[in-house]
């Protein structure tokens, strides 16, 4: 086993697991709340000339999903090295 | 130069380098031919995956469907992106430090089961195939538009260069040449974008000039200025949409979750050397993917304003015909527009309701639009190029999992496990041959359910692959029998939702008849839900995964010691 105990890998997992849900919220927040079911109410808010609803479900979200992708590459590299699971 | 003469430069320039790439980078192991050797660079990989992606639906149609669908073209941009949010989080890793070829190879080890392997290459080989006429066909449509040749031979050409490079070159050739496929669609793609944006709101970036003041109308924003036109023509606000909320909710989701379960998205992250890569690669498949889809609403309102504005003119009274730019009569000899004067006041007029004279396929939105406005001769061609680049590079990445699915699946790790590398090899070469020649006659003679099935393409991986695999990492309890029985529920369910509204009784395709409100499109995800309810239920009836199972899940949760994925 790569980890030092046993206590370490459950440890890693479900911080593992954690920073994966709370990512994940923010993916289904973004998109399927502010870009879907709230996008009518979020429609009365402007920003610049869109629609604020519109805006997430057409632009906004697409440049939040590429973050959330990039914090999580960050997040778990960190992770890796703290739990010294790391490749090389 | 004329337009033709510009493409037969610039295609035929793009695709001597797609050859040249192909010779160099040629195929000598299984592993280099199935995962490039597991060698290719994050940023590398991310480019050839976004282009192994990016179809010709994605370059050709979708701008265009967003333009008619307004606000329920989210659908696409929304589903097609946050699958990578996915993939990224809760497969590609794991899948990586795995350390296999092919999903079947995932699923056929981790349910330690021949039955389960077969389910997924038959599920990997349609959705394939689905998938690959359709390409071939969009490389047909460029060539007969803008080289004015049959669209048989577009596809014979086409089938020609990639039986070259995918044949040869294998996963190493492919990912190489769909790097520099990329490059050029993505240049075809921004250069008429950035022309529009700032001949119209004289910003840059269309994606900021989207929501920008138009120029010849200061003060009014160009969204208004198309809710404006699109209702008084009889359309729904172009920011508001026309679908219910919870099918925009279900075909999202059915979207996104397909793309995660996708075989030939899924083993472009085997071919990188890292879990680490495996994940910044996603990141960065999903950065180049994103430059294109945040312009493709940009495009879509741009070209809608100006399609609106050159056939009803800018007084929205109708543009005399003899009057109508040269476009229109050239788009009209493919058959993609028409005009039949009805009032026979000899003008044009596009709208909702009965004043409607113009039938306008959506299909030429994207090809159109340099043309609509005005754009050199070049900018057409190199529109043409960015095409048939999106056709290709999804072909071979379809082709090579149909391939690898019969050569490594099928056939090595099934059927006749004693044979060697190099017959493999031959077997591996030999499929994607048979396919590519299959592929070109669905392309010439096209079925008419092609746009039919690619509901179902997506639909079948969301509900057959994608609960499967996360199952399979993320409990580790569970066993063969869940699994396959939630794959087959799933599939069953799905497909048979499909069929019955495509093609047993399509009259009864409207929302009163739908279940709970969801249309085909999106019962992929009700499919995929019904799949882990059905795999849960079985796994507590028939007891857990074995130990030496439940370990080797425990292994790929953690990055280190990822071999290369040449172990098997």
């Amino acid at each position: 086993m790569a980890f030092k105990n046993k206590a370490d890998q459950v440890a890693y997992w479900k911080a593992n697991l954690r920073l994966m849900l709370i990512l994940l919220s923010v993916w289904f927040s973004v998109s399927f709340v502010g870009g879907i079911l709230l996008a009518d109410t979020l429609n009365q808010f402007r920003l610049f000339g869109f629609k604020l609803g519109f805006w997430l479900a057409q632009q906004g979200s697409i440049y939040v999903f590429v973050l959330l992708v990039f914090v999580y590459v960050t997040a778990m590299n960190r992770l890796d090295k703290k739990f010294q699971v790391q490749e090389d | 130069m004329d337009i033709q003469s510009w493409t037969f430069v610039i295609v035929g320039l793009s695709f001597a380098l797609y050859i040249g790439i192909a010779i160099w980078a040629r195929a000598s192991t299984t592993s280099d031919f199935y995962v490039a050797s597991g060698g290719v660079h994050p940023i590398a990989n991310g480019m050839a995956t976004a282009a192994d992606w990016m179809s010709a639906a994605s370059f050709i149609s979708m701008a265009g469907l967003i333009s008619f669908m307004g606000y329920d073209g989210g659908v696409y941009l929304m589903g097609w992106t946050g699958g990578y949010v996915l993939l990224a989080l809760c497969l590609a890793p794991y899948l990586r430090k795995f350390g296999k070829f092919t999903v079947p190879d995932f699923i056929g080890d981790r349910y330690y089961s021949q039955t389960a392997r077969t389910v997924a290459v038959f599920c990997a080989i349609f959705v394939s195939f689905t998938y690959v006429a359709g390409q071939m066909r969009g490389v047909g449509v460029v060539f007969s538009r803008f080289l004015e040749v049959e669209i048989i031979w577009g596809v014979i050409i086409g089938m020609g260069v990639v039986f070259f490079y995918a044949v040869l070159g294998g996963m190493k050739g492919i990912t190489y040449t769909q790097v520099a496929q990329y490059c050029v669609l993505i240049f075809a793609y921004m250069v008429p974008a950035i022309f529009i944006s700032i001949m119209m709101t004289g910003h840059l970036l269309p994606q900021i000039g989207f929501g920008a003041e138009l120029i010849q109308e200061p003060g009014v924003y160009l969204l208004d200025k198309l809710d404006g036109l699109s209702e008084a023509l009889g359309f729904s606000a172009y920011t508001d949409g026309s679908k219910s909320t919870i099918d925009i909710f279900f075909i999202t989701a059915a979207l996104m979750v397909g793309t995660a379960g996708l075989p030939h998205v899924i083993v472009r992250f085997f071919t990188v050397p890292k879990v680490r890569d495996a994940r910044k690669s996603a990141g960065w498949a999903l950065l180049f993917i994103a430059i294109l889809y945040t312009t493709a609403p940009a495009v879509a309102g741009f070209a809608r304003v100006n399609m609106i504005e050159t056939i009803n003119g800018a007084d929205g009274l109708g543009t005399p015909y003899v009057e109508a730019p040269s476009w229109i009569a050239n788009w009209e000899q493919t058959g993609l527009i028409s005009w039949s004067d009805h009032n026979g006041d000899g003008r044009m007029f596009y709208a909702a309701d009965e004043r409607n004279e113009m039938v306008v396929d959506r299909d030429i939105m994207v090809l159109a639009n340099p043309e609509i406005a005005n754009l050199p001769a070049w900018v057409i061609a190199l529109v043409a190029a960015g095409g048939v680049a999106a056709a290709l590079s999804t072909s071979a990445g379809l082709l090579l999992v149909i391939s690898t699915s019969v050569s490594h699946d099928l056939l090595k790790r099934n059927l006749m496990p004693q044979i060697t590398e190099r017959q493999e090899l031959f077997y591996a070469r030999l499929a994607a041959g048979v396919s590519v020649c299959i592929a070109g006659y669905l392309g010439v003679h096209p079925p008419g359910f092609v746009a039919q099935v690619v509901a179902f393409a997506f639909g079948l991986a969301a509900s057959s692959f994608f609960p499967a695999i996360i199952l399979g990492i993320f409990y580790k309890k569970m066993n063969k029998e869940g699994a396959i029985a939630g794959m087959v529920s799933g599939i069953t369910f799905t497909a048979a939702y499909i069929i019955y509204f495509k093609f047993i009784d399509p009259a009864a395709n409207t929302s009163e008849h739908w279940l709970l409100g969801i249309s085909p499109e999106g019962i992929g995800t009700l499919g995929m839900l019904l799949n882990f309810v059905v795999a849960l239920l079985v796994n507590r009836l028939t007891g857990n995964a074995p130990e030496e199972i439940q370990d080797m899940v425990e292994s790929i949760r953690y990055p280190r010691g990822a071999g290369d994925a040449i172990n098997h």
